[in-house]
């Protein structure tokens, strides 16, 4: 049985900034809160076995990972997969139920609005999923899926409404036309961008983008991550991005947190990451993004040689006694990393 | 038997080229019509050579490597051309004849090891099921044989894997276990169709690294089919770029990189994100307009690049493109690349 350690009593604002005092900075006498702050995430899921079904152990997906993003930046979660990113993001929009840990949505813990169905906090967070194939109903029309958010949280009549799709479909450059079409008339690409603007038909704050470009071509991936650049501009809107792919990451993010078996093991801006890697992990992972020049072919494979040495032989140093990442230290301005 | 050997022997010295294929059609029936899908390819791939071949998904580059392997299904597909292996044509060759080659000496590498591998058979017995296709070994031979493929793709546990399900195994070790079944038999071609697709960076690098030091030490040629061009940049030693069933660009895989002339080549370089140490994120992709057309509406005259590329009079690309030759072993299709400026 899974318990929610945080305390479903309603919560009054001042209660949580209480709980948010590290990241919470006072500018002019004005307590300035992040938009999103995760606390102590914790996501394990219970493996059930014997005759009685019982649970006989955890799996540990998320194991206590804290961080916050702030308004109109992209925070970027990398890691390999069963690192645990995709639960991060779906415990965040409340996809799967959280084991131990706390949420705050621009200071206010969201715990209260898990299970109900039209809160603010779900008007403010949206996802876009990885498959565009799977995660638009094949049986409605664009004007459905687009209009649906719409329909849920606004009253609109069906003119309104209609207006508001084919403003969304501008955004994202489809034609008024595709509102009356299928998914399965639409490739990829469109569909992704359907996928961005039913996320953005609420005018959220933050989106979470679970993989949204590594099932794309790589012209139809660049189109998408310039678009969602724009719209993040326009918009102010915050990114959770979450991804495997290094280079995508490097070309979106301004931070980025690397996740293995369900932890952190560093954190850091975009160049602390990228040109200085302190964890063994993240030093193999950087080194093994594929150098788009021929000419140093040996040089790089020299070079991962060393990590992957170095990797065996001090693994130790940077796990603890039962194969687990440590607590993150800090070592620089914003820069940490789990060192023992 | 013996004298075939002898044969193959004599041709390898005198010309070392594996693989040959000249002007492949390779058309799909939709409606009743045939759609070409691989449009006129000619390529060859020589020995101890990596030879890259880069584009879109419904560029070809996957149904040309199912028509050198013959794997097409006969009712709707049409394959013209030649495609000449060790001087023999696949394309005429009997069904018997055929399998004997596939397999033996051509392997092949799919890119989803889940849906490649039978779920039923251990991976022991899917090893040996190629084995016992082609060889004569006995039972102990065969067994010594897997395992020590097994061991040679940098399984682990060997004796261990053999027994298990492909279930039983993560994406790398599966990937693993079905190289270990491409180079069952030392085949003297490998085609890889989209090795490292489904797999994590660091296992991706693993893998590249395994198939170079296994080519390296059978001297086996590969075809390496991606979309990735990190891992052309790495892997390759040839390059081909296609696009809309055509190669529009081929040469050495340092000419590529250093000196790209096709606009589509150039294009799709420019759309890599993250690759320059300097990238902060500031400045935007390139983006190819519209979309690769499809099969049916493809306008299959002219240079099928120039819809992507308005801002290019139509008077710089040629009616019938043909191929440029700009450097030795240099090939660029299409007049468009002399005065092709990015916009």
């Amino acid at each position: 049985m899974i318990k929610f350690v945080c305390s479903r009593r309603k919560i009054s604002r001042k209660d949580a900034y209480r709980g948010v005092p590290e990241s919470a900075q006072i500018e002019k006498g004005e307590v300035r809160v992040p938009l999103l702050e995760v606390k102590d995430l914790k996501v394990h899921y219970p493996i059930r076995g014997g005759i009685l079904g019982r649970t006989q152990d955890y799996v540990k997906a998320v194991d206590g990972i804290a961080f916050s993003i702030e308004k109109g930046e992209t925070f970027g979660l990398v890691g390999e997969s069963g690192s645990g990113k995709s639960t991060t993001g779906k415990a965040i929009v409340g996809l799967v139920r959280s084991t131990q840990g706390q949420i705050f949505f621009e200071g206010e813990d969201i715990t209260k609005y898990i299970g109900k169905n039209r809160s603010p906090y779900r008007r403010g967070v949206q996802m876009i999923f990885q498959d565009a194939y799977s995660s638009l109903n094949p049986k409605k029309r664009v004007l459905d899926i687009i209009g649906e958010p719409l329909r849920n949280f606004e009253k609109l009549t069906s003119g309104e409404e209609r207006k508001r799709v084919d403003e969304l479909l501008d955004i994202v450059g489809l034609s008024p036309e595709t509102a009356v079409k299928y998914p399965y008339e639409f490739s990829g690409g469109q569909r992704q961008r359907i996928g961005i603007a039913r996320a953005m038909a609420l005018k959220p704050k933050l989106i979470i983008a679970d993989e949204p470009v590594s099932a794309l071509d790589l012209s139809v991936q660049a189109q998408i991550l310039n678009f969602m650049k724009d719209i993040q501009q326009h918009f102010k809107l915050a990114y959770l991005f979450v991804s495997h792919d290094l280079g995508v990451v490097k070309h979106m993010c301004t931070n980025i947190a690397i996740m293995h078996k369900g932890r952190f093991v560093e954190q850091g801006s975009r160049e602390q990451i990228y040109n200085n890697p302190v964890h063994i992990y993240t030093k193999r992972l950087i080194a093994a993004i594929p150098d788009m020049d021929p000419v140093n072919r040996r040089k790089t494979e020299r070079f991962r040689d060393k990590v992957a040495a170095d990797y065996e032989q001090r693994y130790r140093e940077y796990y603890n006694s039962e194969n687990s990442v440590y607590d993150l230290k800090k070592i620089g301005d914003s820069h940490y990393v789990a060192l023992p | 038997m013996m004298g075939d050997k002898n044969l193959r022997g004599w041709v390898v010295m005198i010309n070392k080229e594996l693989l040959q294929i000249s002007n492949l059609v390779t058309s799909f029936r939709i409606n009743g019509e045939y759609y070409a899908a691989v449009d006129g390819v000619s390529l060859s791939v020589r020995e101890n050579e990596v030879f890259a071949i880069v584009g879109e998904s419904g560029c070809g580059k996957s149904a040309l490597a199912l028509s050198i392997m013959n794997l097409h299904n006969k009712i709707n597909t049409k394959i013209e051309g030649n495609i000449y292996f060790k001087n023999k044509d696949l394309l005429t060759l009997r069904l018997s004849e055929l399998n004997s080659i596939r397999g033996r000496d051509i392997g092949m590498i799919f890119q989803d090891p889940l849906t490649a591998l039978n779920p039923l058979m251990k991976i022991g017995a899917q090893i040996e099921e190629s084995l016992s296709f082609h060889m004569s070994l006995s039972r102990e031979e065969k067994q010594d044989r897997a395992m020590e493929l097994l061991e040679g793709v940098g399984i682990p546990s060997p004796a261990l894997t053999y027994e298990q399900f492909p279930h039983e195994l993560s994406g790398g070790m599966r990937q693993r276990a079905m190289i270990a079944i491409a180079l069952a038999c030392k085949p003297s071609l490998v085609i890889a169709d989209e090795p490292t697709t489904a797999l994590d960076v660091t296992i991706q690098a693993q893998i590249l690294e395994l198939l170079k030091k296994l080519q390296k030490e059978m001297k086996s040629g590969i075809i390496l089919i991606t979309h990735d061009l990190g891992v052309v940049a790495e892997m390759a030693d040839k390059v081909a770029v296609m696009y809309a069933g055509q190669i529009v660009e081929t040469a050495d895989v340092y000419e590529i990189f250093a000196n790209p002339l096709h606009p589509y080549t150039r294009s799709l370089l420019a759309s890599v994100p993250g690759v320059s140490p300097a990238d902060s994120g500031k400045e935007r992709l390139h983006v190819i307009r519209g979309m690769v057309p499809s099969l049916l509406k493809l306008n299959r005259k002219g240079c099928r690049f120039s819809p992507r590329i308005p801002w290019i009079p139509l008077s710089f690309h040629e009616e019938e493109p043909r191929y440029h030759e700009v450097k030795p072993g240099h090939f660029v299709l299409c007049s468009c690349y002399k005065n092709f400026k990015f916009k």
